[in-house]
């Protein structure tokens, strides 16, 4: 089933967050005036499609100790970077992996990892570990490190909630 | 070898119900019970200390986590090359964009990086230029063209 005018209706109630009570679906089915049945069906189904990544918990990074939280950029061959990514994707320490464009000649890397750690040391071994799985299809990578969060508001009152 | 200086500001009963919720959650009439039960806590428990960790900013965020563009929307990473006598001014022109989700400083020539959230493509493609033509500044963008893998947990 598609995205529809109930999925944008609980959407929009839940963009913020689940309520913290002990019924939250029965909470959601009463501010929406829909019964609870199609609010936890939908949202299963949402979940099934994809349009829901997970229900959960988002922790901050900096407050579990992860300081280091490195984009790591590599330039492979476009050829093998399906094949590549989705191995660098399976490590447990990436939490996103994609292919994205190049821009020649100020930015030769398509292949984006993001890496987190506790301190630099375990970065270097992650981004080493990358580094073994690309082998000789590696042609130059760099991290790049967030020196500042500038803005990080997540979500917005429109259609879109805080996604990724 | 750095040490690991990290001190929790949580203890060790959070650091469980913060790993077991970034697992998933149910979807069912109790669903705080059901974790409750499997942490061995009581409800009231579960909750208050949710809360509290929320309150705390431990977690940023609870809920359902949403694929943009599944719902029709439109997201891009895209980076620019700011002057460094020009960087404060060029942070308020893109922070000032409610289409800028999130924006970082980083290391790197390209050093401002940010995501783009958009009802649609065609927005998301206007606002771009809007950003290149208030800044005077090149932006480089940066759509996925596959995605191998999102999501991880981070052990607390």
């Amino acid at each position: 089933m598609d995205f529809n005018d109930i999925d944008l209706l609980i959407m929009r109630a839940t963009q913020a967050g689940l309520p913290l009570v002990a019924e939250p679906y029965q909470q959601l089915s009463e501010q929406l005036n829909l019964p609870v049945d199609i609010i936890m069906a939908r949202l299963r189904e949402m979940q099934n499609s994809g349009v829901i990544r997970r229900i959960g918990a988002v922790p901050n990074h900096y407050r579990l100790g992860y300081v280091f939280n490195g984009m790591s950029v590599w330039n492979v061959p476009d050829a093998q970077i399906d094949a590549l990514g989705q191995q660098v994707g399976k490590l447990p320490f990436v939490s996103h992996c994609y292919h994205r464009p190049r821009h020649l000649p100020n930015w030769h890397y398509n292949l984006f990892a993001m890496v987190h750690g506790r301190t630099q040391d375990e970065v270097n071994t992650q981004i080493e570990q990358i580094a073994q799985v690309l082998g000789d299809y590696n042609r130059g990578h760099e991290v790049l490190y967030s020196t500042k969060i500038l803005k990080k508001t997540g979500f917005r009152s429109g259609r879109n909630a805080k996604a990724t | 070898m750095a040490k690991n200086i990290f001190e929790p500001t949580y203890d060790s009963i959070d650091a469980q119900l913060i790993n077991l919720l970034q697992e998933g959650f149910p979807i069912c009439e109790s669903p705080y019970q059901q974790v409750a039960n499997q942490l061995g806590l009581s409800e009231n428990a579960v909750l208050t200390r949710l809360q509290a960790l929320l309150d705390d900013g431990v977690i940023s965020r609870f809920g359902p986590l949403y694929h943009a563009e599944r719902m029709g929307g439109a997201l891009t990473l895209a980076a620019i090359e700011v002057p460094q006598e020009q960087f404060e001014q060029v942070t308020e022109m893109v922070n000032a964009f409610p289409q800028v989700a999130h924006n970082y400083a980083r290391n790197h020539q390209l050093n401002m990086w940010f995501v783009l959230a958009t009802e649609t493509q065609q927005e998301l493609e206007q606002t771009l230029i809007e950003i290149e033509s208030q800044t005077g500044l090149r932006v480089f963008n940066m759509p996925k063209l596959n995605e191998y893998f999102v999501g991880l947990k981070l052990e607390a």
